[in-house]
C-alpha cells in the first residue's frame, strides 16, 4: 500500500554503522512487525512508538506495519532507532511528505509522551552519518552538542516527535547539500510544545538547553578556545602536593612524557594514590582530534557530562579493585560497551591495590597494552575500542602492609608476602616500564621537600617541551609517544648512542630482563633523553632507565 | 434489544449499503451455523468476500479494527469454507474484508473498508 524509508545509526564498538529503517503500511489485521534482528529494547520500540504517535496528536494507522530494519544480519540494539521508526511510519501513512526523509539520519528514544530522549553514541553515529554523506542528522536536545561536533552536519535538535513532525511538514528541505559548510549547529527548538513552528538556528533562542548545549558544542568543534573544554576531574588537585617522593614525582613526570605504564609500591599513607591522581595534571590536554576519539568513547559508554560535550582534559579512570573483566575491557550482555581500559584513552589508568583485582582481569589488560585497543568478538559481529593508556599501578607490599621502615614489624610470612605480588603476573610486570618504590617519610624529610616540590603547571610545561621534542622526531610516522614505537622502528632509525646499550646486554645475557624490557628500556631512554634536551639517549639515560624497569625487587 | 446490539444491526446495515455502493454483490446476511456467523458474504468479481463488520461508538476500547485479532481472523477463515460447502458454489478467491464502522457523532459515522485483511 505504502512505503517509506528512514535511516538511522547502529554502533559496532564506536563505529557507526548505517541502518536503513524501511516502513511498510498493508492490508491486514492491525499489527505492528518489526524485523532485522531487533534486541528486546528494540521490539519494546513497537509499543513505545505507538503511544509516542498517538501521544502527538497523530493518528496511527489502521493497518498492519511492517518495519524492516537492514542490514537484517546485523544486530541491532537498544533505543535509538525509535525516532527513525516513527518518521518511517508517518511517511508511509501519508503524514510527512517522504522526500523530507532523505539526506538524513534519526537518532532518538522516544517517551510514550512523544518527547525525545537522550540515547548513547550520539557522536560516532553522527560522524559516519557524515562520512556516509548525510546532510542532516536529527537528535534529541541532550546529545545535540555532540552532534554539533562533526563538521559539515546540520543538527537538528528534536525535543518532541511532534515537533520533527511539524518541522518535516514545514521547514526548508534538509538534504545533504543545503547544510551550511563548516561546524555551525542548527538547533530546531520548539519555542512552545504544541505549536507547529521550529525554530532553525546555531543561536540560542532563550528556550534553555538545547540551543545552549549545541551553541557550546559549535565552538569546540571549530577550535574557538580552550574554554569550550571543561576541566576534568581534580582540576585543583597539584603534584606539589605529593611531598616527601621526589624519585616518585620523577617517575610519574617520566610516564607522563613518553606515556610509559607505571607501579607505585609502598607502604599505605605515602602518597600512592595521591600520585596517581595528579598524574592528569601534568598531561597536556588533548588536541582536537584525541578529544574527538575520547569523546566518542564516553559517548557509547554514556558516560559523558550534561552539558560538556567535548572532553578536553586526559580521562582519570580508578576502577574498584572488584571489577570484573567486562567492567575494565569491556563487554556485557547485549549492547557491547567499553571497559575502563577504554575509558581511560588518552589518559590514566589508575588500579589501586593491584593485588586485590581478580588475577585473570588483570591478565585481559595485557591485550590492550601491546596493541593500544580491544577487540571484542560476539556472535554476528566484532567490536574494538581505542584504549591506549597510561596504566598506574599501585600496590602494598604486602597483605599486612606495616612497613620496617616505620618502626613496625611485618607481620606476613614469607609465603603470603611472595603470594601477594605474585597475583601481578610476570607477562604484566613485563610491561610495565617504570616500578618504583615509596617509602614512609620522616618530619624532617616532609619539610625539606616542601620548597623542592614543584607544582603541576611547572612539571606539566616540561611533560609539554619533551612530547614535542618525540612528535618532531616522529614526524611523518602514526605514533605519538616514546611508549606507542615499535621494537623494529627503535632498532631500526632511533639507535642510541653507541655503547650505551651494553648495560641491557648484559642484563638480558644474565635473564634479568626480557627482550621486550630491552626495548621498553631504550624508549624510556629517549623520553629520559627528551626531558633532558639531548638528540639520542647515552650511557646516563639508558642506565636510569633500567633502573626505573628493574625498580624493586618483588 | 440492548444497546449494544441495536448499534451492531445499524451498523452492519450501513455496512452493506457501503459494500453494495462499492460494486459488491451481497449474497448473505448474519449466515449462522453451529462454529459462529458471517455478518456479510458479497461477491466481488469472481473473489467471495466474507465481510466482517465491527461497530464501535467511541475507541475507549480500541478502534474497531483493532477488535479483529489473529484468533477471529482464524474462525472467519473456518467461516468461509463452511459456507462455501454450505452453498456448494465456486470462486476463484476467497477474500476477508473488514468494514470498521465508528460513531463519530449523534447519527454519524466513518466507515472503512480494508480490503484483504491478512
Amino acid at each position: 500500500m505504502a512505503l517509506a524509508r528512514a535511516h538511522a545509526m547502529a554502533l559496532v564498538g564506536v563505529q557507526g554503522h548505517l541502518v536503513e529503517i524501511e516502513a511498510d503500511i498493508e492490508n491486514g489485521l492491525v499489527a505492528l512487525l518489526l524485523v532485522g534482528l531487533p534486541d528486546t529494547a528494540l521490539r519494546e520500540a513497537r509499543d513505545r512508538i505507538r503511544s509516542a504517535i498517538v501521544n502527538s496528536g497523530e493518528s496511527w494507522p489502521q493497518r498492519r506495519i511492517t518495519v524492516g530494519l537492514s542490514p537484517a544480519s546485523l544486530p541491532k540494539r537498544g533505543s535509538g532507532f525509535d525516532l527513525g521508526i516513527a518518521v518511517a511510519i508517518m511517511s508511509a501513512a501519508g503524514a510527512v511528505p517522504a522526500g523530507r526523509l532523505a539526506g538524513m539520519v534519526f537518532l532518538g528514544e522516544l517517551g510514550l509522551d512523544g518527547r525525545v530522549r537522550p540515547v548513547p553514541g550520539v557522536l560516532p553515529a553522527a560522524a559516519a552519518a557524515a562520512a556516509a554523506g548525510f546532510g542532516a542528522i536529527a537528535v534529541p536536545p541532550e546529545n545535540a552538542g555532540e552532534a554539533a561536533l562533526v563538521p559539515g552536519l546540520r543538527v537538528l535538535s528534536a525535543p518532541t516527535l511532534g515537533a520533527l513532525l511539524a518541522w518535516l511538514r514545514g521547514g526548508k528541505a534538509a538534504g545533504p547539500g543545503t547544510g551550511p559548510a563548516g561546524p555551525a549547529a542548527e538547533a530546531a527548538v520548539v519555542a512552545e510544545v504544541g505549536h507547529e513552528d521550529l525554530v532553525t538556528g546555531g543561536r540560542a533562542t532563550g528556550h534553555g538547553g538545547p540551543g545552549a548545549i549545541a551553541g557550546g558544542g559549535a565552538a569546540g568543534s571549530s577550535g574557538a578556545g580552550p574554554g569550550a573544554m571543561a576541566p576534568g576531574p581534580g582540576g585543583e588537585r597539584d603534584l606539589a602536593d605529593v611531598i616527601g617522593q621526589p624519585a616518585a614525582r620523577r617517575a610519574a613526570e617520566i610516564c607522563a612524557a613518553g606515556g610509559h605504564h607505571l607501579l607505585l609500591l609502598g607502604p599505605p599513607g605515602v602518597g600512592k594514590t595521591m600520585l596517581a591522581e595528579r598524574l592528569p595534571t601534568i598531561l597536556p590536554r588533548l588536541d582536537l582530534a584525541m578529544a574527538l576519539e575520547v569523546t566518542a568513547i564516553h559517548s557509547v559508554a554514556a558516560t559523558l557530562p550534561a552539558g560538556q560535550p567535548l572532553l578536553g582534559q586526559p580521562p582519570f579512570c580508578a576502577p574498584h579493585h572488584t571489577a570484573t573483566k567486562a567492567a575494565i575491557v569491556g563487554g556485557g550482555n547485549g549492547v557491547i560497551r567499553p571497559g575502563a581500559a577504554s575509558l581511560a584513552h588518552m589518559g590514566v589508568l589508575f588500579l589501586d591495590e593491584a593485588p586485590e583485582f581478580a588475577r585473570d582481569v588483570l591478565d585481559a589488560l595485557r591485550q590492550p597494552l601491546e596493541s593500544g585497543q580491544v577487540v571484542i568478538a560476539r556472535s554476528g559481529l566484532t567490536a574494538a575500542f581505542p584504549a591506549r593508556f597510561t596504566l598506574v599501578l599501585a600496590a602494598n607490599p604486602c597483605p599486612c602492609a606495616r612497613s620496617a621502615a616505620a618502626g613496625q614489624a611485618c607481620i606476613c610470612t614469607p609465603m603470603a608476602r611472595r603470594r601477594y605480588l605474585a597475583r601481578l603476573s610476570g607477562p604484566l610486570l613485563d610491561r610495565v616500564d617504570v616500578k618504583v618504590e615509596l617509602l614512609p617519610v620522616s618530619r624532617a624529610e616532609l619539610l625539606s621537600d616542601r620548597q623542592l616540590a614543584e607544582p603541576s603547571s611547572v612539571v606539566a610545561a616540561r611533560v609539554a617541551e619533551a612530547r614535542q621534542r618525540a612528535a618532531r622526531r616522529l614526524r611523518g610516522t602514526r605514533w605519538r609517544l616514546n611508549a606507542e614505537v615499535p621494537g623494529a622502528e627503535l632498532r631500526r632509525s632511533l639507535r642510541p648512542a653507541p655503547g650505551a646499550l651494553a648495560p641491557l646486554e648484559r642484563a638480558l645475557d644474565l635473564g634479568e630482563i626480557s627482550a621486550r624490557g630491552v626495548d621498553r628500556i631504550v624508549r624510556m631512554s629517549w623520553t629520559l633523553a627528551d626531558l633532558a634536551g639531548r638528540d639520542r639517549p647515552g650511557t646516563d639515560e639508558i642506565g636510569y632507565a633500567l633502573g626505573l624497569w628493574l625498580g624493586v625487587a618483588l | 434489544m440492548s444497546a449494544k446490539d441495536a448499534l451492531g444491526r445499524q451498523g452492519e446495515q450501513l455496512a452493506a449499503e457501503h459494500l453494495a455502493r462499492s460494486g459488491l454483490k451481497i449474497l448473505d446476511r448474519n449466515w449462522r451455523c453451529p462454529e459462529g456467523e458471517l455478518d456479510i458474504v458479497a461477491a466481488d468479481g469472481r473473489a467471495l468476500v466474507i465481510c466482517e463488520v465491527k461497530t464501535r461508538s467511541d475507541t475507549r476500547y480500541g478502534t474497531p479494527l483493532e477488535a479483529i485479532s489473529a484468533r477471529k481472523h482464524a474462525r472467519l477463515r473456518r467461516l468461509a469454507i463452511r459456507w462455501v460447502v454450505a452453498h456448494a458454489v465456486l470462486y476463484d478467491e476467497i477474500r476477508i474484508d473488514v468494514v470498521a464502522v465508528l460513531r463519530t457523532g449523534p447519527g454519524e459515522f466513518s466507515i472503512d473498508h480494508v480490503r484483504g485483511v491478512g
